[in-house]
């Protein structure tokens, strides 16, 4: 088996600063005020993934989950441990992509694929496909900056989705979607997982993580509270106990992510 | 624990790396394509909602030079005793102007693409290099107007000259992509940095031969420390280098104002280039070191 992500001992804290020039900040010293505060966002988290596993992650708002994702798209650093990668990885971190508000879609599709590492004759192969998944019709030559934010999701999903990579995460994806785009992405993720490429998916939906993962991650507040199967986390997130119509409103509605 | 196996066709043949290590100025260069995706989202964003458009980049230098040609010219009475006093101002504004607009455009560039660094990896280093070449493109017409004017008063440069017009272009862009790198990652942590670097473009032009000959600094400081550390700024070495392409040659030396240029010009001008690739090496440690909080703290 090939490790696919390796996690060793990663921290990541915050600071939150409270002043953006040197003039508050000299104000703020002056007045004995805090000028920042810190945060540890992730708390000493190790797990290894293999190449072609899908993993779900869980947890309450704010334990640490997109921070974690960052991590391992390398968007940030961690403090102190590592994180290692194989292969490309694409993704939608954090509901909604990187995209220019000022770019029309059509443009966003090419900047967006660039980024992941795609060339102009691979986007051009793959254009079609994406517009298609994506399905925002005439907007498509619209600057991004006027889509609702479902519009920009289902375009940032579809570029993520049709690049060529061996890792993908998605963070929250399900969340602004409507019904029937929901069901193409669930399929689609199927289609990657059956690809082989590893997966990494972030929901607070345990209906769609038992559909989807083969292995469920739960972060408590940073900390990596449990690692195993996917029936095991979800009964030791309590999703299951608190009440028996959550369970069957989370089986129905796909990804009702809350 | 149910582990899928992997597709055999599937497992890359990469190696496990640190993901997102792939900053560096030589990785910007690597990745062409998306360099000129981004080069030519900024050509269209900058003046975008604007009906002039890409005009507004003439008309500024056009105002610059015309209030410099009257004011510095006429009141001051600097055309006399000064042969071709219009093309020693235009040759110093392009420079200048490239330097500026390097300087400043580079600095906002990475808080002005934050939606991309926030969530996608990439090479940073690209939106500074996308500010700087940006600029570039834009000095193209005026190069244009620069040597239909040089040709209409006499032009006739010495193959050194090209060298030393090449050189002074090197000097600026390189010095302008180093600043522009320390100030860009630094106004990710304060936004005061984007203010320090306009008030620094007002002195740049006064701390050039641009609007007076560098006559004046000789006649003034010959031979004193003050000439040397007025010769040890990169941006007065561009534009003296820049001049001895363009101006010198239309002077010409039966002129009654011949043209006064410092000696030592390339010796000097090679090692402030040196000088200037030793601070884009120091500038790239830096944005190194700052970097890695970029995510975060936009
Ligand atoms: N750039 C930042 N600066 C300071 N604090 C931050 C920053 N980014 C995240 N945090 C804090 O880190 C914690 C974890 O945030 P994160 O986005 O990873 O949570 P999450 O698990 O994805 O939550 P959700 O389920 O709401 O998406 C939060 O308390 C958040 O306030
Ligand atoms: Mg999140």
């Amino acid at each position: 088996m090939t490790e696919s992500i390796v996690v060793q001992d990663v921290s990541k804290r915050f600071t939150m600063q409270y002043t953006r020039t040197i003039k508050e900040m000299s104000i703020a010293a002056l007045r004995r005020q805090p000028l920042k505060d810190t945060f540890l966002a992730v708390n000493d988290v190790s797990f290894t993934a293999h190449q072609g596993e899908s993993i779900g992650l869980m947890g309450l708002n704010g334990s640490g989950k997109s921070t974690l994702l960052k991590l391992i798209s390398g968007v940030m650093k961690p403090d102190t441990g590592k994180v290692l990668t194989r292969g490309r990885i694409a993704g939608l971190i954090a509901a909604g992509a990187g995209f220019h508000h000022q770019l029309t879609g059509r443009e966003n599709v090419f900047l967006n694929a660039a980024i992941l590492g795609m060339s102009e004759a691979e986007t051009k192969r793959k254009f079609d496909q994406i517009v298609d998944f994506a399905d925002v019709g005439k907007f498509l030559d619209t600057p991004v900056g006027h889509y609702s934010s479902g519009m920009s999701a289902r375009l940032g999903f579809a570029v993520a989705a049709f690049a060529e990579s061996d890792i993908f995460l998605a963070d929250e994806v399900l969340a602004v979607g409507d019904r029937p785009f929901k069901k193409k992405c669930m399929a689609r993720m199927q289609e990657i997982k059956a690809e082989g490429r590893t997966l990494f998916y972030v929901s607070h939906s345990p209906g769609s993580v038992r559909k989807m993962c083969d292995r469920a991650l739960v972060l408590e507040k940073g900390v990596l509270a449990f690692d195993g199967p996917v029936a095991e986390g979800i009964r030791f997130l309590k999703y299951d106990t608190d009440n028996e119509d959550d369970e069957t409103i989370a089986d129905d509605e796909i990804g009702a992510d809350i | 624990m149910t582990t899928q196996v992997a597709d055999p066709g599937r497992v890359p043949d990469a190696p496990l790396v640190a993901p997102g290590d792939n900053g560096g100025l030589h990785n910007v260069f690597r990745q062409r394509y998306l360099l000129r995706l981004l080069v030519r989202k900024e050509l269209q964003a900058r003046y975008q909602g604007s009906v002039l458009g890409l005009l507004w980049s003439y008309v500024l230098p056009l105002v610059r030079f015309l209030a410099y040609f009257l004011v510095i010219g006429f009141i001051f009475n600097m055309t006399r005793g000064m042969t071709n006093f219009a093309i020693h101002i235009f040759t110093g504004l392009v420079m200048v102007h490239y330097f500026t607009e390097t300087f400043s455009s580079g600095t906002r560039s990475i808080v002005k693409n934050k939606g991309l660094v926030r969530k996608m990896s990439l090479p940073r280093e690209m939106f500074p290099v996308a500010a700087m070449l940006v600029s570039a493109y834009h000095t193209i017409p005026q190069l244009v107007i620069l040597v239909v004017g040089v040709a209409l008063t006499g032009w006739s440069p010495e193959p050194l000259d090209f060298a030393a017009g090449l050189l002074g272009f090197s000097i600026i862009a390189v010095f302008g992509m180093g600043l522009a790198l320390i100030f860009s990652a630094a106004n990710v942590f304060f936004k005061d940095f984007q203010n320090i670097v306009q008030t620094f473009t007002i002195f740049v032009t006064w701390s050039v031969p641009m609007i007076y000959p560098y006559d004046r600094i000789a006649d003034l400081f010959e031979g004193t420390w003050v000439e040397q550390a007025y010769l040890a700024n990169p941006i007065a070495n561009g534009v003296i280098l820049f001049q001895q392409l363009f101006w010198v040659p239309t002077v010409g030396p039966d002129a009654e104002y011949p043209a006064v240029m410092p000696d030592h010009l390339f010796t000097r001008g090679l090692i402030v280039l040196a000088a200037c690739l030793v601070l884009l090496a120091v500038a790239q440690w830096i944005f190194t070191r700052l970097e890695g909080k970029f995510a975060e703290r936009l």
